[in-house]
């Protein structure tokens, strides 16, 4: 190599440590030739995710064709899916529950993620504001609602709005009379139901969703923050900018990767969730409160199980999220591009 | 007493009490938890507000483990989620580990291919293969099996993993290997004794992220496991909830008991989580 010759003849003598790592890894002692250790390393992986992943996609778009039921799907001896073309798909768009679901699907999704983009913010500034020991507590207390289980999550708002002893009825009981009434008319709250109405489930999921979330938002919030070099801030301080002309025209620009990445995060995240719905609203009972997630489990394992129906919404989930965050991909595809 | 000083120490404390305000909205509903755990069943059951259980009574935890719910012991329950959460972050892993490397170290064909790859199957909603999944289990004899939701668990979580991953392979300097190279050493020691121990904080962290998802996971185990025996923790939470009234002390100790371990988890990785979610999507 001529550059690691010169290197040398230059310095004059033999340095033990050679001056420019030779590009080439001088060795080898195993058998493989050099361009194939990439692709072994990431075979395992592939054929996971191949498996796991690719083919249960291509399996859910053609179930979404095919009439499945309990004969199909036997371990034993199944019988090939009748298929029935885009029955599946007229079946799902005529029913009176796909506008409802898909509503509730996206109004809960645009509401949990506008709100907990804005709360996770502005705790992200608090935080950043803070002396060293008050945004320590703060940051315990928002980790100790981050970790809870979505499933211990549900049970515990369920709880605190439990009709008879929840701590929530019982809190808007202090309420004077007349300003319960006049705000929410509603004038004794013992014994107020919250889990009867898909307006008031909808309303415990979307505060226990944000609740959950907003500590995410606002630890990388800070995060980014600390990022920032203070000379900045400075610099805007002196010209005679306010706090918020600062967060709008410092802040705001620098840590706009930061929010589109939580924002799409956010988004992907609201969109299907299944959990704290299902639990909320007590299996799939409530079928006005389904949104998409819930309405393809509804479908596919109610009984006898419509499996084809519940592919086929699936899918209508996946191509409705697919859209929304194919900016997310492009982007990132391009910055994936500039580096290294 | 200037004026500027005194809005100072008025801005100050209108801040510490907004921190106090988030500090109470995020804590309130935890601590609820875990003082109903600890109350007597007339401390639970009444229009009252008790703050804190007096006495503290432990009853409901002694009974969660030595009654249980749905015929057995909560034991039980944390075992199966145990044993299906650390299967799945081990084998997850290795996989993770060794794709990681392949996409931080090497510049191959389909590289680009493979991380646009990942980033795509993560916009694919788990809930909705959910369906093609579980017929899937059942042809292949593993339904009803903790090992069906160890293997769905891995493919859920090895996109994010090798997504975080390959950010901290990437951190460790080229350099540190070449001089193994150098020093004669073979391909297979330089990945295990100089990269990996490198490598193993970010692979921690990686494994408890897994983890906590799979711990957490209640789609996939609620539709895959149908023997009571076999249910995860998140799964048998549900069966607290009766016909006409709902045995809250039980399901309260229970959420506590399964809320520890993720609680001590997130503590331990929180910093490294945090630079992991959004350095890997940000700087890709």
């Amino acid at each position: 190599m001529t550059t690691h010759t010169s290197t040398a003849a230059r310095g004059g003598g033999n340095s033990s440590a050679p001056a420019r790592r030779p590009r080439q890894s001088p060795r080898r002692s195993s058998g493989l030739p050099d361009w194939v250790v990439p692709y072994v390393l990431l075979l395992p992986g592939l054929l996971v995710i191949a498996a796991l992943l690719l083919y249960p996609l291509y399996q859910i778009i053609d179930m979404s064709f095919h009439k499945v039921g309990l004969a199909q799907i036997k371990a034993i001896n199944p019988r090939p899916a009748e298929f029935v073309g885009v029955d599946n798909y007229t079946h799902i768009f005529e029913s009176d529950l796909f506008w409802p679901s898909l509503r509730n699907t996206i109004l809960f999704a645009a509401v949990t993620v506008a709100l907990t983009l804005i709360l996770g913010t502005l705790v992200g500034l608090l935080l950043n504001k803070l002396g060293k020991k008050m945004s320590m507590l703060v940051i315990v207390g928002i980790m100790a609602a981050w970790a809870t289980p979505p499933t211990a999550q549900s049970v515990v708002w369920k709880w605190m709005f439990d009709s008879d002893s929840g701590v929530v009825n019982w809190s808007l009981n202090l309420v004077p009379t007349w300003l319960s009434e006049l705000v929410f008319g509603v004038s004794d709250w013992s014994g107020h139901p919250w889990f009867n109405s898909t307006i008031t489930i909808y309303f415990v999921f979307v505060v226990m969703v944000v609740w959950g979330a907003f500590p995410f938002i606002a630890v990388s919030v800070l995060a980014g923050l600390k990022s920032i070099p203070s000379e900045l801030y400075e610099a805007a301080q002196m010209d005679g900018s306010g706090p918020f002309t600062t967060f709008r025209k410092v802040t705001f620009p620098l840590l706009k990767p930061v929010f589109s990445v939580l924002m799409v995060l956010s988004i992907i995240w609201d969109f299907k969730v299944f959990t704290q719905l299902y639990l909320l609203g007590g299996g799939t009972v409530n079928r006005d409160a389904f949104n998409l997630s819930l309405w393809s489990y509804a479908e596919a394992f109610s009984n006898p199980p419509k499996m084809g129906i519940g592919a086929a919404i699936a899918v209508v989930l996946t191509a409705i999220l697919m859209v929304i965050t194919f900016v997310y991909v492009r982007q990132i595809v391009k910055t994936e591009d500039d580096i290294r | 007493m200037n004026d500027g000083l005194t809005r100072k120490r008025l801005g100050r404390a209108a801040l510490n009490g907004a921190g106090i305000v988030v500090f109470l909205f995020a804590v309130f509903p935890v601590y609820w938890m875990v003082s109903t755990a600890f109350k007597p069943n007339d401390q639970i059951f009444t229009t009252e507000f008790i703050p804190f259980p007096s006495p503290p009574s432990l009853d409901h935890i002694s009974r969660v483990f030595t009654k249980g719910v749905a015929g057995h012991s909560i034991w039980q329950y944390l075992l199966n989620s145990a044993i299906v959460a650390v299967s799945a972050v081990v084998l997850g892993a290795v996989f993770a580990l060794l794709a990681a490397t392949a996409v931080a170290r090497f510049r191959f064909r389909f590289r680009t291919s493979f991380l646009i790859l990942l980033l795509i199957v993560q916009m694919v909603p788990a809930e909705a293969l959910l369906i093609s999944l579980f017929t899937m289990v059942k042809r292949l004899g593993m339904y009803d099996q903790l090992i069906g939701l160890v293997v769905i668990n891995v493919g859920l979580t090895l996109p994010f993993s090798v997504w975080m991953l390959r950010t901290f392979v990437a951190a460790v300097p080229k350099e540190v290997e070449e001089a193994a190279w150098i020093d004669g050493a073979s391909r297979f020691s330089t990945f295990w004794r100089v990269l990996f121990p490198l490598v193993a904080p970010g692979l921690v962290a990686t494994s408890i992220f897994s983890f906590i998802t799979t711990w957490n996971e209640f789609a996939y185990a609620l539709t895959l496991i149908n023997d009571q025996g076999k249910y995860t923790m998140p799964v048998a939470l549900q069966f607290f909830v009766g016909q006409r009234s709902t045995d809250w002390g039980g399901i309260m100790a229970a959420s506590t008991l399964m809320t520890i371990p993720v609680l001590i988890f997130f503590l331990l990785v929180q910093r490294r989580m945090v630079s992991g979610l959004v350095a890997g999507a940000v700087k890709g």
